[in-house]
């Protein structure tokens, strides 16, 4: 069990972390887009970080975990910081908060569909624009510029638009 | 659970090598399509793929690393010799034409996607982990790949013949997916590590020739498995393929990028 000091250096960490962005959605955290499965202090006043990519190929993610470590570094708070990647708890689509949900419709992509450990491919067919919120779109592809995003068509609105994929 | 009896880990690590292996080759092949597919989006399709082909091999060389003392996932993938790679003899030729890409990923993702299904259920906790992420992912090559076969397969008479020659030709090749050793695949089953060769080759049958049916094409199973690679033997098409490869990082193995 945690000390009141370690839990609240954690909770510092996690507030830390608010401010590394996804390279790729600069606007989004690392901590909305649900990549930080585990922040723990130890007695020894180490920082125990672990992170996992959204998909496994991900090429972002090695970039995501030295910014993690320099921004907790910057904390001058802990003797030693270890950011670790692990697939101990993947990453699914659900992981992104609200907050994030709310800031990739702002940015002009869909929010993935929530989903409840299966996801039926043919959701991608209608994803509700998110310029006009109309449900008269099309996938058009389902590989985007970066793994995580698939291209659509709004026959409403006549615009291209991009959604970040729902995964299990 | 940690694998400890030895014979079990050999047949493990020899399971890793073949999975990480195919990934690798794949990965390079499918990125073989990069600025040159036939339309744009197949282009980035493929390029998708390939990179979701290559970060599965590199999380398989990972866990090679971290649990077997073997060297790390650059050394792994770019510094071995052609003798010591375990990829089937399919993923190795070349890629030709779209039609043989296309049906080569139908054929190879299918049996990908069902065997880290079954490996979600794996023993060995770190692999059983990587294919709770893994399956999701490929979810979306299944998807491609179904759609496009059966879309081109009824498309014109020159289309329809081409995927059918396509199929005759890589479905011996695609047998070779499920070589194995009986006295490891048996072992691998007896420790939940993995329910075997034997059943995934069987699901696989049962999922692709509902697809070929759809597509309007026949298959003709009983053909002799193109086999060896498993073993170490390979096509003609495997050194020139690591060596381009390997090009860049064998200039300087010690360079930061």
């Amino acid at each position: 069990m945690n000390s009141f000091k370690e839990n609240t250096l954690e909770a510092s960490i996690w507030d830390a972390l608010l401010e590394v962005s996804d390279p790729e959605i600069p606007r989004l955290s690392v901590v909305d887009l649900g990549v930080i499965t585990h922040v723990q202090v130890d007695e020894n006043n180490n920082a125990h970080i672990t992170m996992t990519p959204t998909f496994s190929g991900c090429p972002a993610i090695s970039y995501m975990q030295n910014a993690v470590r320099e921004r907790i570094g910057a904390m001058k708070s802990f003797a030693e910081i270890d950011v670790k990647v692990s697939f101990e708890q993947p990453w699914n689509s659900n992981k992104i908060t609200e907050r994030g949900r709310a800031i990739l419709l702002e940015t002009g992509f869909a929010p993935p569909p929530k989903h409840e450990g299966y996801i039926e491919l043919s959701v991608l067919e209608h994803i509700a624009c998110p310029y006009c919120a109309s449900t008269n779109t099309e996938l058009q592809t389902p590989f985007g510029p970066t793994l995580c995003r698939s291209i659509h068509y709004c026959h409403n609105c006549s615009q291209a638009f991009e959604q970040f994929k729902p995964v299990v | 659970m940690p694998i400890s009896d030895t014979t079990t880990r050999t047949a493990l690590k020899n399971l890793l090598f073949n999975m990480a292996d195919d990934c690798l080759i794949l990965g390079h092949r499918n990125s073989e399509w990069v600025g040159i597919g036939p339309v744009l989006e197949e282009d980035i399709a493929f390029a998708s793929i390939a990179q979701d082909k290559l970060g599965h091999a590199l999380a398989l060389y990972t866990i090679l690393h971290e649990n077997f003392d073997e060297p790390d996932a650059d050394t792994l993938a770019f510094m071995r010799s052609e003798k010591q790679f375990t990829c089937c003899h399919f993923v190795e030729i070349p890629t030709q034409e779209y039609d043989i890409a296309l049906m080569r990923h139908f054929l190879f993702d299918t049996a990908d996607h069902l065997r880290f299904q079954m490996l979600t259920e794996s023993s060995f906790t770190p692999l059983a982990q990587l294919s709770r992420k893994i399956q999701g992912e490929i979810a979306y090559h299944t998807l491609h790949a179904n759609a496009f076969i059966r879309q081109l397969s009824r498309g014109s008479e020159e289309a329809h013949f081409r995927m059918q020659t396509a199929l005759n030709e890589l479905f011996p090749l695609a047998l070779g997916i499920f070589e194995r050793s009986e006295e490891e695949n048996q072992r691998l089953q007896q420790e939940g590590v993995f329910a075997g060769e034997n059943i995934l080759q069987q699901r696989w049958l049962e999922t692709i020739q509902p697809i070929i049916t759809q597509a309007g094409l026949t298959l003709n199973t009983s053909v002799e498995a193109v086999l060896g690679g498993r073993q170490g033997y390979h096509t003609e098409y495997l050194a020139p393929l690591l060596e381009e490869m390997s090009e860049v990082f064998a200039e300087d193995p010690t360079a930061e990028w």
